[in-house]
């Protein structure tokens, strides 16, 4: 996808690469480098960053037999999970993965106002669920607090200032306020996380909020 | 080859350090006899990072156990250190360093040059490690885009990258010492994003368009 024009910022990139994000964060910049070749070039120079501070570390001692236990390791064979591979369908490798299939395998919940969501299971650090928003309508306000990151996977939607289509990430904090809405013609699907307090009561009545005033 | 060594090596790990010094020099000694044209990279007193390359190509084409030897003697050490700074017990850092390297050794085939030196490649896995094992998090990558089954990256692709990385290694070594701090308590884990948020002025230099380029090159390949 080359139109993609709203992208990572540094301090999103650099975290995730350090590999001090929430795991919900850490889904939705995956999901966007697996979507976005500007992105994931950056993401390689961030990890370059990292690995100047793994040669530059002091060098820890090492136990006497440890050179030997590690070729013991690698006799045994035990390998974690390799990398995402490609896989056919609308979604990209990571978010397929914790979907367990592709669109037409997600769990949606309706919430309201024709949207619905599935929230995906990650640590508690912070949450990531996929909404579905027709055509025309406003997409939920997650409340504005903490950081938010909004992945156009299909369709698009547009605030007073910009537009984001599909590949497109929008990263808001908690001085942004606006209204963004989903494009007419097509039903627009978002994968939104945020690191605000889980209040699954109040979050729904929140969400309902936009739709009152339309 | 790797088994014959490793029942060796069993007997000999309850000897002590005298015993592991000795396995290592019979590795090289019966490496010789091998291959000795690579042998005049490996006895290079410093490696630069294309030496560690070519040390990661004899890990995959040949199970090359002294040029395994060489990477883990440069490598572990500072794994381990980095991973008791990023908040690991010794023991639990060890642990993790010895996961990494093995891994290092299984995924060589998946060493791509021309995206990463070899330290940077050891730093992604180790994290990887840190994730997995220090915050019991799962970690998503982004959808792995290869060469082709026949396709090996551009020679000149990967020099410059190597190099490039060593200037970055140098642009951070330079930098004032509050500001490396902050870059280093950012990869030790100790900031969070908006803290990151707030540091400017990273020497990042030409490596993102370098990749940029070996990534368009793969694009145009795949069509």
């Amino acid at each position: 996808m080359n139109d993609i024009k709203h992208h990572l910022t540094d301090a999103l990139l650099m975290a995730y690469s350090a590999g001090s994000l929430p795991e919900a964060f850490n889904l939705v910049v995956a999901t966007h480098i697996s979507m976005c070749d500007e992105c994931r070039a950056r993401m390689y120079e961030f990890d370059a960053v990292g690995g100047a501070v793994v040669e530059d570390e002091t060098p820890a001692g090492l136990s006497d037999g440890s050179f030997a236990a590690t070729l013991s390791l690698i006799a045994k064979g035990t390998l974690q999970s390799a990398k995402a591979e490609r896989v056919d369908g609308v979604l990209p490798a990571p978010l397929h993965e914790y979907i367990g299939g592709d669109l037409d395998a997600v769990k949606w919940r309706k919430v309201g106002g024709g949207v619905r969501q599935a929230i995906l299971k990650t640590d508690r650090s912070a949450s990531v669920r996929l909404l579905h928003i027709p055509a025309g309508m406003a997409i939920p306000d997650h409340g504005h607090r903490g950081t938010e990151l909004t992945l156009v996977l299909q369709g698009a939607f547009h605030d007073e200032d910009d537009r984001f289509g599909a590949g497109d990430i929008e990263v808001a904090t908690e001085d942004l306020d606006h209204q963004p809405v989903a494009e007419k013609g097509m039903d627009c699907i978002c994968l939104a996380a945020t690191d605000a307090p889980l209040r699954f009561n109040s979050w729904i009545p929140r969400i309902a909020q936009p739709f009152l005033r339309i | 080859m790797l088994t014959e060594t490793l029942t060796h090596l069993k007997s000999d790990t309850g000897a002590g350090p005298l015993a592991y010094t000795a396995s290592k020099t019979k590795y090289i000694k019966s490496r010789k006899g091998l291959c000795a044209k690579e042998m005049t990279v490996t006895t290079a007193q410093k490696p630069d990072r294309m030496a560690w390359v070519n040390h990661m190509n004899a890990i995959r084409d040949d199970q090359d156990q002294s040029a395994f030897a060489e990477l883990f003697d440069h490598f572990a050490p500072r794994v381990k250190g980095f991973l008791m700074k990023s908040g690991a017990s010794p023991d639990l850092a060890e642990d993790v360093a010895q996961d990494a390297m093995a891994t290092l050794w299984r995924k060589a085939h998946m060493f791509d040059p021309a995206k990463a030196s070899v330290s940077t490649w050891i730093f992604t896995i180790a994290r990887n490690r840190r994730i997995d094992v220090l915050r019991k998090q799962r970690r998503p990558e982004p959808e792995e885009l290869t060469w082709g089954p026949e396709a090996e990256p551009d020679q000149e692709d990967v020099l410059a990258l190597q190099q490039e990385s060593a200037q970055l290694g140098e642009a951070i070594a330079a930098l004032p010492d509050k500001q490396k701090e902050l870059i280093v308590r950012a990869y030790y884990g100790e900031l969070t994003h908006n803290e990151i948020a707030e540091q400017t002025g990273l020497p990042l230099g030409t490596i993102k368009s370098r990749i940029r380029l070996a990534l368009d090159r793969l694009r145009h390949q795949m069509k």
